[in-house]
């Protein structure tokens, strides 16, 4: 696993801000900004595990189990949607 | 049968439902939708073509008014002429430029034409004006960016020395612009003082994110309901098409903390800047309802409703929950008038 994502999956579990609501059809709301987003089932899958308070290596391995993709590029997606994450302030700063 | 609600009858201005509204029309729409009055609307404008006095189903009946560069005389003379045809209760004006006027003769109207208003004592309009913003900021424990009033380009190339690009040129009532030069800054200068006047401001820029509550103050320290909004499509004109009512614990805490210390009378509508660094500035106190004070009435708060309740003398409880995530989208359509009731406003000045 390069450095960098290895060190991204070491971290502390990543935790969705609170009171980031998201419907059955993958569509987020910010109350706090404002701010909406769509993502797919996938993301979706993603959320609900980090709401469920699941570690990154957690989630990398539930999303192994479900979905069929070598493993190095699932690590590089998921870090990639974790940054977009903490990028569009959906994350909870205290926990990052 | 009676439906319970208090009949008063309320005169409004700013039926402007244009691309840049004024608040009349959504202030209307607010108190027609109140569980507790049954409003006769009186609409008061200044142009012919404001699209409100047309909408005789929001509006029951409208008078010209003169325009606010005729001064207090001219407004009283009028309001004597409307008010003995109609039996206005209470009086809301909703534009920046007629509120001086509207705050001198509020004793007047009171007691000669009994009418009542609910707009905040001139020392405490003046107070909150752009030129002071920053020293009524730091007088109620709230951040304003510095800026500086200038009345010649003397004066402003001086300013200019004193701040680091991006500056903010703003007009003494409306228009604002973000200048990234000095050239930039004197081009929006010449502008800006054509169009508004002097004296223009220049204030220090604040990166961040917009955000705006509609706040209303019952002028003994109350706060009696504020909700927040972020704008999701702003006009070529600056202003919101559409908006969304956030939740944030920090933003209306200070916007109650800055009414409650200020002791503000009436509605207002404050914006704030909220920084990368997560501090909030106070950019601009705009003594009225905002344009989408109606979002506030679908979010549960009806501060038009509130507002009439106080002119008349009753308490409203203060209102503190609000449904979030709920958005206003504004929308334009044809209306469609006979000639006879263009007519009729252009001559008789009533329709």
């Amino acid at each position: 696993m390069p450095e960098v994502l290895s060190a991204l999956f070491a971290m502390n579990p990543m935790k969705i801000s609170q009171n980031i609501a998201i419907s059955e059809n993958g569509f987020l709301f910010n109350p706090a900004t404002g701010d909406s987003f769509s993502t797919n089932a996938c993301g979706k899958e993603i959320i609900r595990l980090l709401q469920e308070g699941q570690s990154q290596a957690q989630i990398l391995e539930a999303l192994q189990r479900e979905f069929e993709v070598d493993q190095a590029s699932l690590e590089k997606d998921l870090a990639d949607f974790l940054y977009m994450l903490g990028n569009y302030r959906l994350l909870d700063a205290n926990a990052q | 049968m009676s439906s319970g609600r208090t009949p008063c009858t309320v005169a409004v201005s700013g039926l402007n439902n244009i691309d840049s509204p004024g608040p009349g029309m959504p202030v209307i729409r607010a108190l027609r939708e109140s569980s507790n009055l049954e409003v006769r609307i009186v609409g008061l404008s200044y142009d012919s073509l404001e699209p409100g006095l047309y909408m005789h189903d929001l509006v029951d009946k409208s008078y010209q008014i003169p325009l606010p560069s005729a001064g207090t005389e001219a407004l009283l003379e009028r309001l004597k002429y409307i008010q003995s045809i109609e039996q206005i209760d209470v009086l809301i004006p909703n534009f920046d430029a007629e509120l001086h006027n509207f705050i001198r003769i509020a004793p007047l109207l009171r007691d000669s034409l009994r009418i009542k208003t609910f707009l905040p004592d001139l020392a405490d309009f003046d107070a909150r004006h752009k030129a002071v913003l920053f020293e009524y900021g730091q007088q109620h424990g709230v951040l304003v960016p510095k800026s500086h009033t200038v009345f010649t380009l003397m004066e402003f190339h001086r300013a200019l020395e004193a701040n680091t690009y991006p500056v903010v040129v703003k007009g003494k009532y409306y228009d604002a612009q973000i200048a990234y030069s000095a050239d930039e800054a004197v081009s929006a200068f010449y502008k800006i003082s054509a169009k508004w006047g002097l004296p223009v401001l220049l204030q220090e820029h604040v990166r961040g994110t917009e955000v705006n509550v509609t706040v209303l103050g019952d002028g003994t320290g109350s706060c009696i309901g504020a909700v927040p909004m972020r704008k999701l499509y702003i006009t070529d004109k600056g202003k919101a098409w559409a908006g969304v009512s956030i939740e944030d614990e920090a933003l209306m805490q200070l916007s109650r903390t800055l009414i409650e210390s200020a002791r503000w009378k009436g509605p207002c509508e404050l914006e704030f800047m909220r920084s990368e660094e997560g501090e909030y500035y106070l950019m601009e106190m705009n003594p009225r309802f905002p344009a989408w004070v109606y979002l506030a009435c679908g979010c549960g708060q009806n501060h038009p409703e509130a507002l009439v309740q106080m002119a008349m003398g009753y308490h409203p409880e203060p209102m503190t929950r609000y449904r979030v995530g709920h958005m206003f989208i504004r929308y334009s359509q044809d209306l469609i008038v006979p000639m006879e009731e263009f007519e009729k406003i252009s001559t008789l000045g009533e329709l």
